[in-house]
């Protein structure tokens, strides 16, 4: 039988993870730096910039990683028939938005690489810098737009990272899955905490 | 009970034929104490009158053993996918609300066509083959306390309930659902069928197997046999993760 669609399936569990999920993460731990005033942030964001062969890890780890998993999910998004209304169940529930989050994702991440990283790229800006993003978030509807892309995307990882365990069977029993649950939760609150704070820090 | 609960009230998805498109029709029964659905439905069939007074045709729907083990009497009742045999009129929300598992094929009325959970059993290998032109003699034994385990897998009656609430499982996918799935776990795990588990697992490793599932669980929520789907998923998952690896890399350990 051709199993082509299982290694597609269980590619895309593990982008999420490793790269996306880390780069996330990263992502969101620098842009605190934020809270430590402005050049604290440029220094940082400076650093990041200006790695080694930044491009290839732009490439490898974050674009073409994150490209599979958006055009991938955006298919498997789509493949669903949500129930939510009569199966009112946790996981359910959580099914149903994790497909919702991720296409919200794609718009939102677009977007968001489209107002800083391509700018950049086109020459538009010198950097990423604490300017531009304090000019973005000038805008309270641009505020309210990156807080809700930033909660989507901590929810859309911690729940992944809870069916990534699944998906590739290392939690198995009910009990295993619950804690799991609480586990992922955390995850979710602590980078939420993390993203809104540097979000914060620009207005 | 008060004096609304002297009739009950059927909503009935119908439909004359698979290609004909559905209608609602109405029912109104006198109540009978500890009534349910399949009772109500024989009332109807007994009567074939709507609520509007007019004649019309019986109600068509499956049924077998009446104590919910053969799985045949499955429908989605208010919203919901069980079966019509234990569905008791009082813990029901009236209105009720009867409609077929339109996941699968409707013959008429409340019947589907369940086809395809049988293929899906052949396409896994879900039996354990022991046929041969000489007495292959005794398996190895199993022990007691698996035996207890896997009898609860073995408590499959392919209702089709678990297909109906899997929203991964529609026109769109051909995912074969959580039921066999569980099966390739329940025949893996016997002594002799182990034999064969490497072929089990590839089958389910094909086009719309155990890679479809999204994890919304509802198929242990609404299993009426308390079967661990999900259990046997994550196992799965982790059996062919390996078997990944082997197929890929080969192995010593074919078996």
């Amino acid at each position: 039988m051709d199993n082509r669609e299982f290694l597609l399936r269980r590619l895309h569990s593990l982008l999420g993870i490793i790269p996306i999920g880390l780069f996330l993460t990263q992502h969101l731990i620098v842009n605190h730096f934020a809270t430590q005033g402005v050049e604290a942030f440029n220094n940082a964001s400076h650093f990041m910039a200006n790695l080694p062969f930044v491009i290839f890890l732009e490439i490898f780890v974050i674009y073409l990683p994150i490209m599979y998993h958006a055009f991938y999910g955006v298919y498997i998004a789509f493949t669903s028939k949500h129930n939510p209304g009569h199966y009112s169940y946790l996981r359910n529930i959580l099914f149903t938005a994790q497909r919702y989050t991720g296409v919200f994702l794609v718009i939102f991440i677009a977007w968001h690489v489209f107002e800083t990283r391509f700018q950049v790229a086109i020459g538009n800006a010198a950097e990423a810098d604490f300017n531009m993003m304090a000019n973005i978030l000038d805008n309270p509807w641009m505020l309210a737009f990156y807080i809700v892309g930033v909660l989507t995307a901590t929810f859309h990882l911690a729940n992944g990272l809870w069916s990534f365990l699944v998906t590739w069977g290392i939690t198995q029993s009910e009990k295993a899955q619950r804690y799991t649950t609480y586990f992922t939760l955390l995850v979710f609150l602590v980078l939420s905490v993390i993203g809104i704070r540097a979000l914060l820090a620009f207005v | 009970m008060g004096e609304a609960a002297k009739t009950v009230i059927f909503e009935i998805e119908r439909r004359d034929s698979t290609e004909k498109e559905s209608y609602f029709e109405k029912f109104e029964l006198p109540y009978r104490a500890n009534m349910n659905v399949i009772s109500a439905l024989m009332e109807i069939r007994r009567n074939p009158v709507n609520m509007e007074g007019k004649k019309t045709t019986p109600v068509n729907w499956d049924m077998n053993c009446l104590e919910e083990v053969c799985g045949a009497c499955s429908m989605v009742i208010n919203g919901k996918a069980r079966q019509s045999c234990t569905a008791l009129v009082d813990q029901l929300e009236q209105p009720i609300r009867l409609q077929p598992m339109k996941t699968f094929p409707v013959v008429r009325d409340l019947v589907v066509d369940r086809s395809r959970m049988f293929d899906s059993l052949k396409k896994v290998k879900a039996w354990v083959p022991i046929d041969g032109t000489h007495d292959l003699g005794e398996g190895p034994r199993m022990p007691e306390r698996k035996r207890q385990w896997a009898y609860e897998l073995s408590k499959c009656m392919t209702c089709g309930v678990c297909l109906e609430a899997c929203p991964n499982v529609n026109e769109k996918s051909d995912f074969i659902g959580a039921a066999p799935l569980s099966q390739v776990r329940l025949m893996n795990a016997h002594p002799t069928g182990a034999m064969n588990r490497d072929e089990r697992l590839n089958a389910i490793m094909g086009e719309g197997g155990l890679a479809s599932c999204g994890n919304s669980q509802n198929c242990v929520e609404s299993c009426p046999k308390g079967i661990p789907l999900t259990t046997s998923i994550a196992a799965l998952n982790r059996e062919t993760t390996v078997q990944m690896f082997r197929n890929f890399f080969g192995s010593d350990h074919a078996v």
